[in-house]
C-alpha cells in the first residue's frame, strides 16, 4: 500500500479529469455528460463543472456561524433551579461543573463537541477556502483529509443542544429542581447549522484543480 | 436530436459516456463498467469510494430501513426515561425531550430538533424503502424514485439519531449525581435503531443505487 501511495504523493497526479476531457461529472450520481449539459439525465441534479460561486457561499455561512458562536458562549446554555436557587451556566461553565463532579470523560466529550470541534472547524474551513486560491498550498491528500474530517465531525457538535433538551424535559421536579434551556442553545444550534452549510457548499474539486493548473 | 452524437466524446479513447464515472471529490475520470460484488472501486487520485456494490444490498437495506422505521415508531410511543429523586417522579417521552425548547419560547429550535431526531431519520427510512423495494424485487423504479432518493441523500447530514443517543448518555451522566434515572423501552428501541442505521449504511453505495435505478428505468 505504501509503495503505491508514495508514487501518488509527488507530482504524479496525472489523471484525466472530466473537465479536461470536455465533460461534466454529476457529483450526486457520478454520471458523465457533455460539458454544456445543465441537468443530469440519470438523477436530475443540476450540473456544474466547477461551482464558481461556491467559495462565496462558504465564506458567507462561515461568517454567520462565527457570529452566532459568540452569543452561544456569552449567554447561558442551562438555567438550573434547585430549592429556589437559580443558577445559570454557559457552555464552558457546564464543562467546568462536570470536571468538579469528577466526570472527566463526559467533560471531555462536551468540551470537544462544543468548543474544540466548532473552533477547529472555523479554522479548517477558512484554511481550505484560502488554500484553494493559493498554488503553494499543502498536498491535495492532506487537504482532502481535512475536508473529510470537517464534513464528518461537524454535525456531532449538536450533542450539547440535545443534552440541554433532554435535561430540560427530564429535570422538572417543581420546587426541588428544574432545568430550563437558556438562549445560548438557539445561538449554538444556529452556529452548528451554519458551519455545516458552509462545509456542504465547499466544492472539493477545487482542492484538486491546483494540481491541474500546475500540470498544464 | 444531435445531442446524442457526443456519446463517443471528444476523446475517442474514452469510449461511451455510460461506461465513465467522474469522481465527485476530484473530478477524476474513470472507466468502470462492472465492479464485482464485495469489491470496492476507489478513485485513483483521491481514493474516494466510487462503487462498492454488496451482494443482496438492496434487499438488506430495505429490511434494515423497515426495522429502523418500526423501532422509531416504538420509540415515539413508549416511555423514554424516568427520573426518581426524593420520592418525586418525572417521566419523559422522546417527543417530550425533543419539544423541551418550546416551553422556553424557543419553538423554532424545538421544531428543528424534532426534525433532526425523529422527522428526518424516519422520512429517510421511508424514502429508502420506497426507492429500493422495487429494486430489491426486480421491478421498475417507483414514480419520482430519482427525486425521492436525491432528497434523501441531500438531507442525510441532518438526520442525527446517532448524535442524539450520545446526547442522552451525556445527559444521564450529568443527572446521575442528583437523581436515579431508569431508561424505558423507548430508550432501548432508539439505541437499537442507531445500530440498525449503522448496519444499513454499510450496505449503501450511492452510485450503485443510481446506476441500478437508471438501468431499470431504461429496461
Ligand atoms: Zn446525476
Ligand atoms: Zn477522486
Amino acid at each position: 500500500m505504501s509503495v503505491h501511495d508514495m508514487a501518488n504523493a509527488g507530482r504524479t497526479h496525472e489523471i484525466l479529469t472530466a473537465r479536461r476531457a470536455g465533460l461534466v461529472g454529476c457529483t450526486t450520481c457520478g454520471k458523465v455528460h457533455p460539458l454544456d449539459t445543465r441537468v443530469c439525465r440519470r438523477c436530475g441534479a443540476a450540473l456544474q463543472s466547477r461551482d464558481e460561486t461556491s467559495l462565496q457561499r462558504v465564506w458567507a455561512w462561515l461568517i454567520a456561524g462565527l457570529v452566532a458562536y459568540i452569543p452561544a458562549n456569552v449567554y447561558p446554555m442551562l438555567i438550573t433551579q434547585t430549592f429556589g436557587k437559580r443558577q445559570e451556566s454557559t457552555i464552558v461553565g457546564g464543562v467546568i461543573e462536570l470536571v468538579h463532579h469528577g466526570s472527566w470523560g463526559v467533560a471531555l466529550i462536551v468540551f470537544v463537541a462544543s468548543v474544540v470541534v466548532p473552533i477547529g472547524k472555523f479554522i479548517a474551513i477558512a484554511w481550505l477556502a484560502i488554500s484553494v486560491r493559493s498554488r503553494s498550498a499543502a498536498d491535495g491528500h492532506t487537504r482532502q483529509h481535512v475536508y473529510e474530517i470537517v464534513e464528518f465531525i461537524g454535525r456531532w457538535s449538536m450533542i450539547d443542544v440535545f443534552v440541554v433538551a433532554i435535561l430540560a424535559a427530564l429535570v422538572q421536579l417543581d420546587f426541588v429542581a428544574s432545568v430550563n434551556p437558556g438562549t445560548a442553545a438557539v445561538s449554538f444550534a444556529l452556529s452548528v447549522a451554519f458551519t455545516m452549510l458552509s462545509a456542504q457548499n465547499f466544492d472539493p474539486r477545487l482542492i484538486w484543480d491546483a494540481y491541474e493548473a500546475d500540470d498544464t | 436530436m444531435t445531442i446524442h452524437v457526443p456519446h463517443t466524446t471528444g476523446h475517442p479513447a474514452l469510449g461511451p459516456l455510460d461506461e465513465l464515472i467522474a469522481c465527485p471529490t476530484c473530478d477524476g475520470l474513470h472507466r468502470l463498467v462492472h465492479v464485482a460484488p464485495d469489491m470496492t472501486a476507489r478513485c485513483r487520485r483521491c481514493h474516494t469510494v466510487l462503487l462498492a456494490p454488496r451482494r443482496g444490498a438492496m434487499t438488506q437495506i430495505v429490511m434494515l430501513a423497515a426495522t429502523a422505521a418500526i423501532l422509531m415508531i416504538a420509540a415515539i410511543f413508549f416511555p423514554f426515561l424516568e427520573l426518581q429523586a426524593g420520592g418525586l417522579n418525572q417521566r419523559t417521552s422522546i417527543m417530550g425531550a425533543v419539544l423541551a425548547f418550546s416551553h422556553a419560547g424557543m419553538l423554532p429550535l424545538s421544531l428543528a430538533v424534532a426534525a433532526f431526531v425523529v422527522g428526518l431519520p424516519l422520512a429517510r427510512f421511508v424514502a429508502l424503502i420506497y426507492v429500493l423495494a422495487p429494486m430489491a424485487l426486480g421491478w421498475r423504479p417507483a414514480r419520482h424514485a430519482a427525486r425521492v432518493f436525491r432528497w434523501s441523500e441531500w438531507v442525510r447530514p441532518w438526520a442525527m439519531a446517532e448524535i442524539f443517543i450520545i446526547g442522552v448518555a451525556v445527559a444521564l451522566v450529568k443527572v446521575a449525581g442528583l437523581a436515579k434515572v431508569t431508561p424505558g423501552p423507548a430508550f432501548w428501541a432508539f439505541a437499537a435503531l442507531v445500530l440498525v442505521t449503522v448496519l444499513k449504511d454499510n450496505f449503501m453505495c450511492r452510485f450503485t443505487i443510481w446506476r441500478t435505478l437508471d438501468e431499470r428505468t431504461k429496461s
